[in-house]
């Protein structure tokens, strides 16, 4: 038999999580519950007293009334339209200084009639604020089990343990609803309710109590003038529309009407249910906000996280990323050691070594950026910072939220994107998985610095600055703006849904909780090298694979006479033939393939090579333009020998290949191109398939030529070349 | 008068929720109701959104989705 299902259920900021971690230890291996896009994590841990249970947290919500796919998660597990079916037990956290509002899920949970424990969190804050309530009076008003606990700190954790292992081994019956509906919603709700009952068999098992909770639900997820109930079949649409239909007909507003006798019933009761006088005095949560919404203050503050989580992502990271490049490659090369010179050999230390090393170059950002925002997150400052930027980011038609994503971006797309889930809204959680990889990423800036050492000159008349910088500066700001402009046209063109709202909670502001935040960190790593990491490798296995392959003998592809004047003069034979080895690979050939395509760009089939090694990671551009020009790959974008041969390479007409509007042409390609295996393993990771990351290489790689092509024909036209 | 008007620090009541849609349902289930007491306590950094507290938590609010929101002082 499997082990019973306890869900944890509650509002946003109620310390759900904390709870989580608090009994099922933060070692414990969480995983994917139900398979959705919302992440829903479940852990299976020994509770005291009855033996091993899964425990199931869902996403914070305020209500189980449903219209988008993100708040069905919440009603479609407790009514067990999960594959797992209904939960054994749900466990509802409530919030001790919030408990009016707590209250109101609570009551939808009650009417649905599934058995439940209630845990009162936060009684520490709600002691403070002098306002405590009564969890005995509670009790006997919800007629189910409720015990008070301070998640953060333990306390109350052995009765809550206790109360669930006695409601798991002895189901009490759930009293249902404790208020009574008026009688002319009862009849409306049944109406609905009499129709879902063939629906939700398994449910409602012609419980009248249970069929009205589901028809009040029904009623409450379809707004008038909102067009269809995006639901389930299993909601009888066309009868909760005319049930609406006829009471808005006799001037009813059911919304108010069903929430409104709700919170009467709240409203009414709440009075009894607290001791001591609150405190009305200021907190020091508001004294804080003052400063952190000051208009002056607040922007300082805002923009000195915003540069410490930025500086951490792009500089902090820096020497544990070169530390991860470093030591793979050293440990290829020792590895490579008995089998040097043959394929297996290079495959175990280029292929292969290689690849892990290009999963976990990724590590020391993911863990960094996530660490920040479970920090941030815990602290309160996360919804402030979304509030603050809702104002800039509502004209690109995404939520404030989206910020941090956008801002990491800027340092790497894959972690960015893993960022994107503290957002609760799919199709803001999309548009900006969609925009993010057009960035300014850290891998870009190898190319452009190679690039414009190459063709531009340190300065021109009648530019006062120095040329180099302001090109590298003209690339950062290019980038920002088309990544805003493509936010609001493909908002506009492919999900044109009404705008995200910016109701966002403010909570008071606590101390970051650490094992919170550790777990956080490893499961976002975890998550990223179980499910991005294989494809990573497969891609970079491949990609060695195109540039090495088929195998030359130096002696078969240089021409006799230069191999005798090359073992004269005692040169190495193999970097001598490395060019011409790739111009035959696979890599080389479809470089070669592809030079029609870009040729209007004006690229030749060398860069066609670098291009295609760019699909690894961008930066490999640098090294594979090394083995291309005769180098060896052991080359940086600061060589001054690469530089050269750059700047030198000539047509086969004599005039240079790298113009400066070439140069141009090329790291507007790389600005918008979606060249990175890395971030489409991690979309389709986050998407659920490869649908949207195959549409979103296709839109940014099509950007990228058409850009690219406007740049070099106009420049051609307006006489650059 | 609407709630996008009320000063900072200065508490009112709700008279009526406008709006529509699933934006007006989960302002109720947050408890902004007919008869709920709100309290302005400042905006963000840009001025807009707004900050309430209503029932003990603080929201935000944007000032065109407090202007859906009737009070009365």
């Amino acid at each position: 038999m499997s082990s019973p299902v306890v869900m944890f259920v509650g509002n946003p900021n109620t310390g759900k999580s904390t709870l989580f971690n608090a009994l099922t230890g933060s070692l414990v291996q969480t995983s994917n519950f139900t398979g959705t896009t919302v992440g829903t994590s479940g852990a299976d841990f020994e509770l005291e007293g009855f033996g091993t249970v899964t425990a199931v947290d869902l996403p914070g919500t305020y209500s189980l009334a449903a219209r988008s796919p993100e708040e069905r998660v919440a009603i479609d597990a407790v009514l067990g339209r999960s594959k797992r079916g209904a939960p054994e037990l749900l466990l509802v956290i409530v919030d001790a200084p919030r408990l009016e509002r707590s209250l109101y899920l609570t009551l939808q949970l009650l009417e649905l009639k599934v058995p439940m424990v209630v845990a009162v969190n936060l009684m520490d804050e709600a002691r403070s604020v002098g306002r405590v309530p009564d969890t005995d009076a509670l009790q006997r008003l919800l007629g189910v089990p409720v015990v008070p606990i301070v998640a953060r700190s333990g306390e109350g954790l052995d009765d809550l343990s206790q109360a669930i292992s006695a409601q798991l081994h002895n189901p009490a019956p759930v009293p249902g609803a404790p208020h009574a509906w008026s009688q002319a919603l009862a009849t409306d709700a049944d109406e609905v309710g009499a129709a879902l009952v063939g629906e939700l068999r398994h449910l409602a098992d012609a419980d009248p109590d249970r069929a009205r909770a589901l028809g009040m639900w029904a009623l409450l997820s379809a707004e008038d003038g909102a067009g269809e109930l995006a639901l389930d079949p299993a909601v009888p649409a066309a009868i909760t529309a005319s049930v609406r239909m006829r009471a808005r007909q006799s001037g009813r507003d059911l919304t108010a009407e069903i929430v409104g006798e709700r919170f009467a019933w709240i409203d009414a009761r709440t009075p009894m249910l607290f001791r001591g006088q609150p405190d009305t005095g200021d907190t020091w949560s508001d004294r804080l906000d003052r400063v952190v919404m000051h208009p002056i203050a607040g922007l300082v503050v805002f923009t000195l996280i915003m540069s410490l989580v930025f500086q951490a992502l792009f500089a902090w990271s820096d020497p544990l990323i070169s530390l991860i490049d470093d030591g793979f490659s050293a440990l290829g090369d020792v590895v490579r050691g008995p089998f040097a010179g043959t394929i297996a050999g290079d495959l175990l230390a280029d292929g292969i070594i290689g690849g892990v090393g290009a999963i976990l170059v990724f590590v020391p950002q993911i863990a960094l950026l996530f660490a920040f925002l479970a920090v941030l997150e815990d602290c309160g400052y996360l919804a402030r910072a979304a509030q603050l930027m809702d104002r800039l980011l509502r004209a690109a038609g995404l939520p404030g939220k989206a910020f941090v994503p956008l801002l990491s971006g800027f340092a790497c797309a894959v972690p960015a994107i893993m960022a994107t889930r503290t957002m609760p809204r799919f199709r803001d959680r999309l548009l900006t998985m969609m925009v993010v990889p057009l960035t300014s990423c850290s891998a870009r800036l190898p190319v452009y610095a190679l690039i414009i050492a190459a063709v531009f000159p340190p300065s021109i008349d009648g530019w006062p600055l120095p040329l180099r910088p302001t090109v590298l500066f003209a690339m950062y700001l290019f980038s920002t703006a088309v990544t805003v402009l493509a936010a609001v046209v493909l908002g506009r063109l492919i999900l044109d849904e009404p705008p995200s709202s910016a109701l966002i909670e403010l909570p008071p502001y606590r101390w970051p909780h650490w094992p919170t935040v550790g777990r956080t960190v490893r499961a976002r790593v975890g998550d990223f090298i179980r499910e991005a990491g294989g494809i990573i490798l497969v891609a970079t296995i491949v990609l060695w694979g195109l540039l090495y392959f088929p195998r030359y003998e130096p002696q078969d592809v240089l021409e006799p006479a230069v191999v005798a004047a090359a073992v004269e003069r005692g040169d190495d034979l193999a970097q001598l033939a490395q060019p011409i080895a790739l111009e035959r690979s696979y890599g080389g050939r479809l470089g070669k393939a592809i030079e029609p395509v870009i040729a209007p760009l004006g690229f030749d089939w060398q860069m066609g090579v670098g291009l295609i090694g760019a699909f690894a990671a961008r930066e490999v551009f640098v090294s594979t333009m090394g083995v291309v020009y005769g180098i060896g790959d052991d080359v940086d974008e600061e060589s001054l020998d690469l530089r050269q041969k750059i700047a030198a390479a000539k047509r086969p007409d004599g005039t240079p290949v790298y113009t400066p509007l070439v140069g141009m042409s090329l790291m507007v390609f790389f600005a918008l191109a979606m060249q990175c295996t890395s971030t489409l393993a991690v979309l389709r990771k986050e998407t659920g398939g490869w649908a949207w990351p195959s549409f979103i290489f296709a839109y940014m790689t099509g950007l990228a030529w058409v850009a690219a092509f406007i740049v070099y024909q106009c420049g051609i036209f307006l006489g650059f070349g | 008068m609407t709630l996008d008007s009320l000063q900072v620090g200065a508490k009112a009541r709700i008279t009526a929720v406008h709006g529509e849609g699933s934006f007006r349902r989960r302002l109720m289930e947050l408890g902004l109701l007919p008869g709920t007491e709100v309290e302005r306590t400042g905006q963000a950094p840009l001025g807009d959104p707004l900050s309430f507290r209503v029932r003990g938590a603080v929201l935000a609010l944007r000032r065109s989705d407090a202007a859906t929101i009737e009070v009365a002082a």
